[in-house]
């Protein structure tokens, strides 16, 4: 009961994780656009980007990324037919989500410089 | 374990443009690997991310190709993923314009990150 509900759980986090990066994609496209505009218009975004509830989007995408990175890779396996065993899928489920954390407070603090930055 | 892809692989199988689509799926996720990481720790390894450092780091030619290759792999992953949940969810009269509206939404999108890049590549800085 608890290997389905973990599995069901990581499953349908992976879309989630996914539909949030599309969502968290068109913050990069304004950003680019911005940039390409010109100096007023960066500045504009600038500002925008620098406000709390985007700078915790921004967090939030950033785990997104890395969660939907590893348990891309781990449905990629499965593809393979690598780690379709029950005590595998367990252990590499929980795994995964142990190394988006990781990776995740790694790059948080990586990124903590600019998150921070004033604008 | 997965009863999600397994069903889907399953009901997909016969269909010759569906497997298309599955394979057009594992090539984007195989490739936004590098692309993503390269993405992330590119923009995080930046000096800052002042208009200046932004522009005359996608001015150089090489790094535009790797950014423009990035967003049209992110892009194209992304309205292959919404496609697959419009699909699972967005039954009847609305999963035609529900597909058009995702397909428009990711295709201005991709334009609007192509001229940006063209935009910022060609001024030189």
């Amino acid at each position: 009961m608890y290997r389905l509900a973990l599995g069901t759980v990581l499953s349908g986090l992976h879309r989630i994780m996914g539909l949030a990066l599309s969502a968290s994609s068109l913050l990069l496209v304004a950003w680019l656009a911005a940039a390409a505009r010109g100096p007023e218009a960066y500045a504009t975004a600038t500002r925008f980007f620098s406000s709390l509830p985007v700078r915790l989007v921004l967090a939030g995408a950033l785990l997104a990324f890395w969660y939907h990175l590893f348990a891309g890779l781990r449905h990629l396996s499965w593809d393979l037919g690598l780690g379709f065993e029950k005590s595998t899928a367990r252990k590499s489920g929980m795994a995964i989500v142990a190394l988006a954390v990781l990776a995740w407070a790694a790059t948080l603090a990586l990124a903590w410089r600019f998150l921070m930055a004033s604008p | 374990m997965n009863g999600q892809v397994s069903a889907r692989a399953a009901g997909r199988t016969p269909d010759r443009h569906a497997t298309g689509h599955w394979r057009n799926q594992r090539l984007t996720a195989i490739g936004l690997v590098p692309l993503g990481l390269w993405f992330l720790l590119k923009l995080l390894s930046l000096p800052d991310l002042g208009h200046a450092t932004v522009r005359a780091w996608i001015a150089q030619p090489a790094q535009a190709a790797l950014l423009l290759l990035f967003g049209m792999f992110a892009l194209w992953h992304s309205a292959q993923g919404v496609q697959a949940v419009v699909d699972d969810y967005v039954g009847g009269r609305l999963h035609a314009p529900a597909t058009r509206l995702l397909q428009m939404a990711h295709w201005a999108a991709a334009l609007a990150v192509a001229w940006s890049i063209w935009t910022i590549a060609r001024s030189g800085a």
